[in-house]
Parts: structure tokens; C-alpha cells; sequence
């Protein structure tokens, strides 16, 4: 008997000397994202999903304790390169992710992907990086840019809108979402206007749509200008006359609730909603809402999707991101179960996913919730990925 | 039709930077003291608004918590820290004050989080108004004009016809003569910031049904409030409401028709490039021009 406690004594002791081993070396994971400012909401959002995920394994992803280092890059991309610089050659950090825009994304992922360390977006996507420049130590778990603009063009084909006016604020990704709804939409476009992107006042171009007499409008006006759009197109009394079809950046709980009942009707593609079906997908938002008190937007979805990737990844390589030919092969097969649903990776290693159509209806509360109500697409890519060469 | 809902746009929207310039143009011009904090002011008087809005449910309460809030902050502000700033020159000041930018966008950040709020439209201001048949214009951006109106006539006999108006205009033009003549300038500043925050405070109140609440709001306008003030020449009132005006005008107008008359003579995808660069710049091409012209604002306010 005494013998018996001894060795479990010294099992006990072992083991927790390996852990001590292993909790003294955790993964490291850069995390540079955008946390202040009006887009600030959103870098919060993906933190904080990717810190859910942490959590609920109890500071381990895969089984493997990670240390995540939170960045704000302040949306300027010359803030981000010089995180990006400090984490990659004097922390030797070999795994990061967390950008939310694209012309961040743009300056730093070089940086990283030229010092061997991976990307994984939980976000940016431009096009570039998706074809003749894609790489394999980058991976986006989001989309690509274009897709969902797409979507919401395949959307305006299928409720049957013969004239469209559409919308966006005058930089690359205002221009790359009016191109990429107008690759897929069939009828005409009897309206295109690039708005500025720190206006606030959008009377001039609410007369033009009223002018133009479309059967609906497709606007990409992110963050705060989507929410003053919103307003402004209810106000101007357009709203019961004129549908709108949005982009899921156009439209997430969280504008959703400073919109208020205004957005009631408006139609939104997006690849993810809080009401999916799915285990993974319940348990994330029922877990997100208990620990947040929020409800989740899909930054927070595509940040516990990122932060399960790479778990799965761990697990498969026991946590040796140096290994970086295994560590790539294990993100590749995307062996998690996404809050998507079904999700791979096509040949540029961006998602091939399922496109929804959402409406904003009034919930049960009387507050106006995103729901579910149709299929856009299923298994869809990207219009880049012919050009990636690896 | 479209010309005349344009215009009205063009007013409604020129009114609103009124509302902020009046202030600004009062604090520069009377105090010497450039202030890059009055948008922090505007998002104090937006943020408390829609809180109140949306814990009382009540448009009153908002609107006198949204004034009230940016007004005693800003007399504080000015208690606090601004009077340090006054003897110093103008580099000190914007660097001071940009500090205050930085320091309300992360108290807000701290108190609100990062999301845009949600601002309560008063009930009976929801709805639209047919002015001319087919072209319904919202009942909330006539009252915005309607209470811009009202202000303008508010601050014309305020700096007209009292005898505060009178110390304002004279310490406008010689503040060492009239700190000589006994007055208490030190007051008149505190009160001059005060009224200038409280009209700041009723512009953030009045955008918040329209805009985005959000941190960072204050800083979207400045420019072209700094615009208006400079064509209206600073320190002076009917200069900023002028400058507001013509402002408000230029911008919507060159956003709405540029394009579409450049389209008879050059190609659509030319004439949305030319359009949308033409009306992005009419705003500082008109500051250009009425400087080159009037080196001092359209009315200069000192002698």
C-alpha cells in the first residue's frame, strides 16, 4: 500500500513535470489585428473569438499550450509592419494572424511570409495574395474578398432585381466589391457611385437612387458609414420602396444594433449567421453570449475558426511549428469542425465554403436579428485561384 | 425637382457644420486658442445623448444631457487645461489638444466599447414631409435646419445686442484693452468655451439620429469645420454661417451633378473618375479661391 502511494506519488510528480516543461515553451502566435478607432470593434471581435477557443481547451489549442501576443496596428499599415518586424526577428514568433483590413494585410504579410514564419487571416483576403502571389505558408479561413460580393450579386440575380444601383466608398476595396458584384450579377446597373470614405452625409447620393428608380441597391459601406447609409435610406423614406442587398461587412449584429428596427428587410449574403444548425456552431455562440455578453459577428466566428485551425494543426504536429512542411500539410486538410458548416481549402488556400442569404427580421424580442433563410452557393471558391501557381 | 432636393440637402448639411463651426469659430477667433478637441466635444454631446436616449427612452432628456455633458466638460477642459495654453503659441496648443483627441476617443472607448451606438430617433420627427409632390424630405433634417436657423438668430443677438455680446466682440478685437478696463476676460473665456461646447454638444445631439455614434466621429468633421471657419474668416459668426452654408452647398452639389454633366463630354468611366476627384476637391478649391481673393475669410471678424 505504501508502495503503492509512492509511485503514484512519483507518477503525480512526473507528470507534473512535463507539464511544467511544456508550460514553460507554449506555441507563441502573433496576433496583429486592429483593436482601436471606429473599426476597432472588429479586431475585438476576432480577439476575442480566437481567445475563446484558448480557453475552452484551458490555454492549450490542439492539446498544445499556446501564448497569444494581442497587437493594435491602429489601422495603419506602417504600425503594423514595424509589430510585425519586432514579433518575427526578436521573438522568433513563426505563426501569426489577426488582420482585419486589407491594406494592412497587404504591407505586412510579406514580411512574414519572407522570414518563414505561416499566416493564417482571419479576415483580409485581397486578391493578390490569392492568385499570382499566393504562398503556402498563407491560409485564409474567411474568403476572399470578392467572394462575398459575388454572393451578394448571385443573391440580387436570384430575388429576380432586373436594376441595380449600387455603392461603395473610393478606395481598393470599394472598387474591388462593385467589381466583384457586377462579375456575377446579370441585370443592368443603372447606378454606380463611389462615395468618400469619410463621409457622413449621404443625402446627394440618396437623391440619385430615388432619381435612378432601381429595383434595388447593393452598398458596400463598412463600419460606422454603413450604419449612417442605413439611417440616412430609412429616413429618406427609400427603405420601403427600394430593398437592399448587403455584404455580410455591411451588416453584423453589431451594427445591426445600432441600426435598430431600421434594417428590418434588408438582405444580406454572408458565409456564416449565429442561427446555424450545426454542434460546432451552437456551442461556439452559446459559449461566445455567456462569456461576452454579446451576440457574435462573424469576426468573432472567423476568429474561433482560425484559432481551431490551428489547433487542429498542433495537434497533428504535437505542437512543432518548425516542422513546417507537416504543420502545412495538417492546416491544409482543415481537420476541425468549422462554425460553417462544410469547409476546405481549394489549391490557393482559401476557403471553399457555402453562401447564405440572411434577412433582418424582428426576433423574438422585438429586436431585429440576422436569420437565415436560404442557399446562395454551395462549395464556392474564388475567382483567383486558376491563377495560383505553388 | 432633383435640383431643389439638392439644394435643400446642400442647406440641411451646411447647417449641421454650422452648428459646429459657430463654436470653434468663436473659441479661435476670440480666445486665440486652436482647438482640435471641439470634435471630442460634438462626440461627448452625441454619446451622452444616445445613452440617455436609450436609458429614458426620451428625446428631452437626451438633448439636455447631450448639451449639458459636452458644455460642463468642456468648461472643465478649459479650467483644467486649455488656460495653461493660452500665452503659448499655436504649435503647443494643437499638440495639447490633440492629446485631448486621444484622450476622449479612449474614455469613450473605456465607458461605451468600440461599437457604433444606437441613437434613438424622436417618434414624431420620424417621419417624411412632401414638399414638392414626389420628392418626400425628412422631418428630422427640416428640424435640423429649422434649429440651425434658430441658432444663427440666437448667436446674432447674443453678439449683437447684449452687453456679453458686446465684451465677446471687444475682446475679439483687443483683448489687452479690455482686461485694462476692469472685465474679468478670465470669465468671458470660460463662458465663450462653454457656449461653444454646449453648440458642439447640440450638433453631436442633432447627428446622432443621422450618423454614426461612434469614436472617432469628431475627427470626420473637423477638417471641414476648420474649412468653413477659414472661408468665413475667423472669429466671426456670420462668416462661419455663410461659410457653412456655401460649404454645404459646394460639397453636395458637385457630389450630385458633377459627374453627370461631365458625362456629356467625356466617357461614363472618365467622367466618374474626373467627377468623383472634381467634388472630393471642390470644398478646398473654393477655400483656395476665396483666400487668393480674400486672404482673411469673407468677413473677417478683426477690423
Amino acid at each position: 500500500m505504501g508502495i503503492g502511494i509512492k509511485a503514484f506519488g512519483a507518477a503525480a510528480l512526473a507528470m507534473g513535470l512535463t507539464c511544467q516543461a511544456f508550460a514553460a515553451d507554449p506555441v507563441k502566435i502573433g496576433m496583429i489585428t486592429t483593436l482601436s478607432g471606429p473599426g476597432g470593434y472588429l479586431g475585438e471581435d476576432v480577439r476575442d473569438g480566437f481567445q475563446l477557443a484558448i480557453d475552452q481547451d484551458s490555454g492549450k489549442l490542439g492539446g498544445v499550450p499556446v501564448a497569444v501576443e494581442v497587437e493594435d496596428d491602429g489601422l495603419k499599415p506602417g504600425a503594423a509592419k514595424d509589430i510585425a518586424q519586432r514579433m518575427l526577428a526578436s521573438e522568433h514568433i513563426k505563426l501569426m494572424t489577426g488582420i482585419i483590413f486589407s491594406n494592412v494585410a497587404g504591407a505586412v504579410v510579406p514580411d512574414i511570409l519572407d522570414a518563414g514564419a505561416f499566416y493564417v487571416s482571419p479576415n483580409a483576403a485581397p486578391s493578390g495574395f490569392a492568385g499570382k502571389d499566393c504562398n503556402k505558408n498563407y491560409f485564409v479561413v474567411a474568403w476572399q474578398n470578392d467572394a462575398l460580393h459575388e454572393a451578394a450579386g448571385e443573391y440580387a440575380n436570384q430575388l429576380g432585381y432586373k436594376k441595380m444601383f449600387i455603392l461603395a466608398p473610393n478606395y481598393q476595396a470599394g472598387k474591388d466589391s462593385l467589381g466583384g458584384f457586377k462579375r456575377t450579377y446579370k441585370g443592368e446597373v443603372v447606378g454606380e457611385i463611389y462615395t468618400k470614405l469619410d463621409q457622413t452625409d449621404f443625402a446627394p447620393e440618396l437623391a440619385q437612387i430615388r432619381d435612378a428608380k432601381p429595383d434595388a441597391v447593393f452598398q458596400f459601406e463598412p463600419g460606422g458609414l454603413g450604419i449612417t447609409f442605413l439611417k440616412q435610406y430609412v429616413q429618406a423614406g427609400l427603405m420601403d420602396k427600394i430593398p437592399m442587398v448587403l455584404a455580410s461587412p455591411s451588416m453584423d449584429a453589431r451594427t445591426l444594433g445600432a441600426v435598430g428596427e431600421a434594417a428590418l428587410g434588408v438582405q444580406v449574403a454572408s458565409h456564416w449567421n449565429s442561427d446555424f444548425d450545426n454542434a460546432a456552431n451552437k456551442q461556439f455562440v452559446a459559449a461566445y453570449e455567456a462569456k461576452f455578453h454579446r451576440t457574435p459577428t462573424y469576426y468573432a466566428a472567423m476568429g474561433y475558426d482560425t484559432a481551431r485551425l490551428i489547433g487542429s494543426a498542433l495537434k497533428a504536429t504535437g505542437g512543432d511549428v518548425d516542422k513546417a512542411d507537416a504543420f502545412r500539410a495538417a492546416l491544409r486538410k482543415a481537420d476541425f469542425p468549422s462554425v460553417r458548416g462544410a469547409f476546405k481549402f481549394g489549391a490557393n488556400q482559401h476557403p471553399i465554403e457555402d453562401w447564405y442569404e440572411l434577412k433582418v427580421v424582428k426576433g423574438e424580442d422585438g429586436k431585429p436579428i440576422l436569420k437565415t433563410v436560404g442557399t446562395i452557393y454551395k462549395d464556392r471558391g474564388d475567382a483567383y485561384a486558376a491563377e495560383c501557381k505553388m | 425637382m432633383l435640383l431643389a432636393e439638392q439644394v435643400l440637402n446642400g442647406a440641411e448639411f451646411g447647417i449641421m457644420l454650422f452648428l459646429l463651426a459657430a463654436g470653434l469659430t468663436l473659441v479661435f477667433g476670440i480666445m486665440g486658442l486652436i482647438n482640435l478637441a471641439h470634435g471630442s466635444l460634438y462626440m461627448i454631446g452625441a454619446f451622452a445623448a444616445a445613452w440617455a436616449g436609450n436609458a429614458t427612452g426620451s428625446f428631452l432628456m437626451a438633448l439636455l444631457t447631450g448639451m449639458g455633458a459636452a458644455a460642463v466638460i468642456g468648461m472643465a477642459v478649459e479650467a483644467l487645461v486649455l488656460r495653461r495654453l493660452y500665452a503659448r503659441d499655436h504649435l503647443d496648443q494643437v499638440v495639447a489638444t490633440f492629446g485631448l483627441i486621444l484622450f476622449f476617443n479612449e474614455a469613450a472607448t473605456m465607458l461605451f466599447g468600440r461599437q457604433p451606438l444606437f441613437a434613438r430617433m424622436p417618434p414624431w420627427l420620424g417621419g417624411s414631409v412632401e414638399l414638392l409632390p414626389g420628392v418626400p424630405y425628412p422631418a428630422y433634417r427640416l428640424a435640423i435646419i429649422a434649429v440651425g436657423l434658430l441658432v444663427a438668430l440666437g448667436l446674432y443677438l447674443l453678439v449683437a445686442r447684449t452687453r456679453l455680446g458686446m465684451l465677446i466682440r471687444a475682446g475679439n478685437s483687443d483683448r489687452e484693452m479690455v482686461r485694462a478696463l476692469g472685465v474679468d476676460i478670465g470669465l468671458i473665456y470660460t463662458l465663450v468655451f462653454g457656449l461653444g461646447a454646449l453648440l458642439a454638444g447640440l450638433a453631436g445631439v442633432m447627428a446622432g439620429p443621422v450618423f454614426s455614434v461612434q469614436v472617432g466621429m469628431g475627427e470626420q468633421v473637423l477638417i471641414l469645420t476648420f474649412v468653413v471657419i477659414i472661408i468665413g474668416g475667423i472669429g466671426s459668426v456670420r462668416g462661419a454661417f455663410v461659410g457653412a452654408l456655401l460649404v454645404g452647398m459646394v460639397d453636395t452639389l458637385t457630389r450630385a451633378f458633377l459627374p453627370g454633366l461631365l458625362k456629356l463630354v467625356l466617357s461614363t468611366s472618365d467622367a466618374d473618375a474626373v467627377g468623383n476627384g472634381v467634388s472630393s476637391m471642390a470644398v478646398y478649391l473654393l477655400m483656395a479661391a476665396v483666400l487668393l481673393w480674400r486672404p482673411r475669410g469673407l468677413f473677417p471678424a478683426h477690423g
